[in-house]
């Protein structure tokens, strides 16, 4: 899932700094699951910005609404009715930088991001994501064990390790297992080491962000 | 027991604290709660395993915010009193008033909303 995290509070404050209604609109999709912006969090966010303006004798008027998916326009096509209706200064959008963009594209109106997308990544456990995937629009990691060394090595290394790894850590933080060392045990473990012996060509960079944003067609899907 | 604890106390009573949200409590402080406490079994006691440990880390999570929205996160707290305790609770309620009183009515409510009978520590407590 795409994994994001709330931006501090006294960022979002100065935001909306001259506004006196907003929508808050979060989204039950990826950001839910990782816990950043789902109706949940809505309720939380929506509840300290009120506390904060009221304590500053500037009442904000914050509405709380989640929808099915940001990153679907039948979906953000739904809070027409509402921003037609209320009046509102600012639409706060607290799903991944997609839903934000998608709302400033479909609505005449200030849209600001509430989250700080991250990464592509999974839970380690309950309150622990990482990040596991660089969507460089080409997966290789069968040839490493079903480890991604571009994700999850610090300098994406091919052909690893470095000579900055030691202990099964990364030199760049005793936090990061180093995925080389998790590779080499894998394959091991697989009887594949002597595959590790092939260097691995130089990797077609073109999948990824080589060539400007990117785009997926698929005919057979259209309406 | 007949125990006495300071009557501008207001109990939410919930099966287990674990059942608190962080909503419950900044709820309370939106809506003009001086203060807000749970009290919780105490640490390895918890009937249902750990909702009282899931309690104090909602409770921790909720002040940091109320710092990053510019109140004081002493006005949230988590007790550890045992549900026999009467004491201990009466000591909680007593400990948490006088440190309300002792920030003050909450910022939170307007001038327009100011109670003219406050006397300090309009607390809400949370309690199996």
């Amino acid at each position: 899932m795409v994994v994001a995290e709330r931006k501090p509070i006294e960022e979002i404050l100065a935001m909306v700094a001259d506004f006196k209604k907003v929508l808050l609109v979060g989204c039950k999709g990826c950001v839910t699951v990782c816990c950043a912006g789902g109706t949940k969090e809505v309720g939380i966010l929506a509840s300290a910005l009120r506390i904060a303006r009221k304590k500053a004798g500037n009442p904000l008027e914050v509405v709380e609404h989640t929808l099915e998916r940001q990153c679907d326009p039948e979906y953000v096509d739904q809070l027409a009715p509402m921003i037609k209706e209320n009046g509102f200064d600012a639409v706060l959008s607290m799903a991944c930088s997609v839903g934000p963009q998608f709302i400033a594209k479909k609505y005449p109106i200030q849209v600001f991001p509430m989250l700080n997308t991250t990464f592509i990544g999974g839970a380690l456990e309950h309150g622990v994501w990482a990040e596991f995937c660089q969507s460089c629009g080409n997966c290789i990691i069968h040839n490493f064990g079903g480890l991604c060394p571009i994700a999850r090595c610090s300098k994406s290394l091919m052909n690893g390790p470095c000579g900055g790894s030691a202990n099964k850590q990364c030199e760049v933080s005793p936090e990061i297992d180093c995925i080389w060392h998790l590779i080499y045990d894998r394959m091991v473990e697989l009887g594949k080491v002597e595959k590790l012996r092939t260097v691995f060509p130089i990797k077609d960079w073109s999948t990824s962000r080589d060539g400007g944003p990117r785009k997926i067609v698929r005919e057979d899907l259209k309406l | 027991m007949r125990l006495d604890y300071p009557p501008n106390v207001r109990i939410v009573n919930v099966p287990c604290t674990g059942r608190v949200d962080m909503l419950h409590l900044l709820k309370a402080i939106e809506n003009g709660a001086d203060g807000v406490y749970v009290a919780g079994c105490h640490e390895g006691e918890c009937h249902f395993q750990n909702g009282n440990l899931k309690a104090k880390r909602r409770v921790a999570a909720v002040k940091e915010i109320l710092k990053e929205v510019g109140l004081e996160p002493e006005r949230v707290e988590m007790f550890h009193v045992a549900a026999s305790d009467g004491p201990g609770f009466a000591a909680a309620a007593r400990e948490m008033t006088e440190r309300i009183r002792r920030l003050g009515p909450s910022p939170v409510r307007g001038a327009a909303e100011e109670d003219p009978l406050w006397e300090g520590g309009g607390a809400e407590a949370m309690s199996t």
